[in-house]
């Protein structure tokens, strides 16, 4: 059993050296648009862990990181329309003169601070996150109502951010790619060049973060929740709080995603409040292998991939493959693709094949017999 | 009569009218083992609900170390000194047994300390200890979930005394284990009384015979006589409610 736990680890580093040798190499082989596409799908991994920590993890499927997802974005966009607008008429974002607002609401004004909005990327998604779960928590709102409620909440904050034209120019979105940063316009190769650095260093950073969160005993009471939140009431242990604390932390994470996605995309709107995309991160999630980090990011790095390339190849058969992936994750591959590997998938399927010997002893054989309960 | 550890003063609980506990009054000394029985739906494990905070009386008070228990929360309870073991062992199967009595022994029970450091090394030996004593250190490092019945039950009253509670509530502590089991399980309970107080429920009138301590007989979510296990095994209303005397019998 040893050599297997050794095998596997083995496998997991060979898996991260090969990942970090993707991303490192990628800038000087891939041509910018793809390279583009791979920061993206960075982004969305940063999100995807972020999933993977409440839903792999703590047991909670929400249905509505979208609006986290969709506020950093925001938050960054603000901030990238403020610093390009300063030549125009009345220094506020052009959009705003379509509906007649001369002067700038209120909200934005602390956006003029790029430190306010590297802080605010990720603490007001994380904020209004601790907010939401904790009115939830509390009162012991669990499983598929925990979930719809989110997507409810998803619906609420897509429909104020579609109404709001005047305040964020609604259903159009924010753009940023004509907008500039450091003297130079954001969707130049050169800053698309330099994001896609920051969020590969990113995606590490939150890799790093969330492990440090999952193992030890934190990690463990976040299992406990998982398993058996009443009983671990009676251990003395407060859920209501390490599900709160963990909620907040992936809104954060899927604010830093957001932020990171808009600049590489040149855009942020509601459509990123939809409850398809939502979704989707889930499905990333899933088919990855939950409880898995790497599994997280690969599934969403993968899926994506797939998805720009099947959709420039058939464009109307890629909602077809997703959700024949879904399926055969949720009636075969119940761990996701590294969940399979990590657990005796692998092991498994060469029996099945009559491809390896079974192990001649069962593996508890050796201690029965040998033990009796003694006080 | 204050200076019970725990006092239980005309507890009633009603479910939507259903009185599961109808003017329950109990004390239980420091340092006690005390057996509670009573045939089913006589109002035990709502009777440990009401304590340990799971649900909350319609009339009456809980004092334990004289300080009322209503309106906590579950964990403050938790964490005052009252440990709970469910019938159905509950224990965190996704958890190693190593893991399980770790999370048992951690204090205090807060995020940030949990997050920012490990297990001391008294706490380690303690955990150590723990599976010593319920024989489980050649599964320190399986799952819980892979352990027999026997061993989980064993497991999750570790974990109680791993918690180091005043007040120990075990209810039905060998359901589905083997006799020897049962005898050394009732061992285990009585060696832990004195430190502890211990409040057991139970069906096994073997068992209780063998813990050898004061018994409380529930009907009907009340007290209905309370003695040792040969006077209350003689008490004819006890007899009546366990047997049932119909009209038939006493023609």
């Amino acid at each position: 059993m040893f050599e297997a736990f050794q095998q596997r680890r083995w496998a997991l580093v060979i898996l991260w050296v090969l990942i970090i040798a993707a991303i490192v190499a990628a800038p000087s082989v891939l041509p910018v648009f793809r390279l583009n596409l791979l920061g993206r799908f960075l982004a969305l991994a940063i999100v995807a862990l972020g999933i993977d920590l409440i839903w792999g993890f703590t047991g909670l499927l929400s249905l509505g990181q979208g609006i986290f997802f969709a506020l950093g974005g925001y938050v960054a966009a603000m901030y990238l329309q403020l610093n390009s607008s300063g030549d125009l008429p009345n220094g506020i974002p052009e959009f705003f003169s379509l509906y007649g607002v001369d002067r700038l609401p209120a909200f934005w004004q602390p956006f003029h601070s790029p430190w306010f909005t590297l802080v605010a990327i990720w603490l007001v998604p994380a904020v209004l996150a601790a907010v939401l779960g904790n009115l939830v928590f509390r009162n012991r709102i669990k499983g598929v109502y925990f979930s719809i409620l989110t997507q409810a909440a998803l619906l609420v904050f897509f429909n104020f951010f579609n109404g709001q034209q005047k305040l964020i120019n609604g259903t159009n979105g924010l753009k940023t790619d004509v907008t500039e940063l450091f003297g130079q316009m954001v969707g130049s190769s050169e800053m698309q060049r330099g994001f896609f650095w920051v969020t590969a260093v990113m995606v590490i950073l939150a890799w790093l973060s969330v492990r440090w969160v999952v193992r030890g005993r934190f990690g463990d009471v976040l299992i406990a929740i998982r398993d058996d939140e009443p009983r671990l009431r009676f251990a003395g242990y407060n859920p209501t709080l390490f599900k709160t604390i963990v909620f907040a932390i992936a809104g954060g994470l899927a604010g830093i995603g957001g932020a990171l996605y808009t600049v590489q995309s040149g855009i942020v709107s509601p459509q990123y409040m939809t409850v398809p995309f939502s979704i989707e991160m889930v499905i990333w999630v899933a088919v990855g292998g939950r409880g898995t980090l790497v599994g997280a990011i690969l599934g969403a790095v993968f899926i994506n991939y797939a998805k720009s390339l099947v959709s420039e190849a058939m464009p109307q058969s890629w909602l077809f493959i997703q959700g024949g992936l879904f399926i055969l994750v949720v009636t075969a591959l119940p761990e996701g693709v590294i969940g399979w590997f990590q657990g005796d998938g692998p092991r498994n399927l060469l029996n099945r094949l009559g491809l390896s010997r079974r192990s001649g002893t069962y593996p508890r054989l050796e201690l029965d017999g040998q033990e009796e309960i003694q006080p | 009569m204050t200076s019970g550890l725990l006092e239980l003063h005309g507890i009633t609980v009603s479910f939507d009218g259903f009185l599961a506990l109808r003017d329950l009054n109990l004390s239980l000394q420091p340092g006690e083992l005390r057996a509670v029985i009573g045939p089913n739906g006589a109002g035990k494990t709502t009777f440990l609900d009401v304590i340990t905070g799971k649900v909350a009386p319609s009339e009456g008070d809980v004092l334990f170390k004289g300080r009322s228990l209503l309106g906590r929360p579950e964990h403050r309870i938790a964490r005052l000194g009252i440990g709970r073991k469910f019938q159905s062992p509950r224990v965190f199967e996704q958890l190693t047994v190593r893991d399980n009595l770790a999370l048992a022994v951690s204090r205090p029970k807060q995020p940030w300390t949990l997050l920012l450091g490990g297990l001391r090394s008294s706490q380690r030996d303690r955990v150590q200890h723990l599976m010593s004593i319920v024989n489980l250190q050649k599964r320190a490092d399986w799952l819980a979930g892979s352990l027999s019945h026997g061993q989980k039950q064993w497991l999750e009253i570790a974990m109680l005394v791993g918690q180091d509670p005043d007040l120990l509530l075990v209810d039905e502590p060998v359901a589905g284990l083997t006799d020897e089991e049962t005898d050394l399980t009732a061992d285990l309970l009585k060696s832990l009384a004195g430190d502890h107080t211990v409040l057991v429920i139970e069906h096994d009138m073997e068992f209780i015979r063998r813990l050898d301590s004061p018994v409380t007989v529930l009907h009907q979510g009340h007290v209905l006589c309370e003695g040792t296990m040969d006077q209350v095994e003689v008490d004819p209303r006890v007899i009546e409610v366990y047997l049932g005397t119909t009209e038939e019998d006493s023609k």
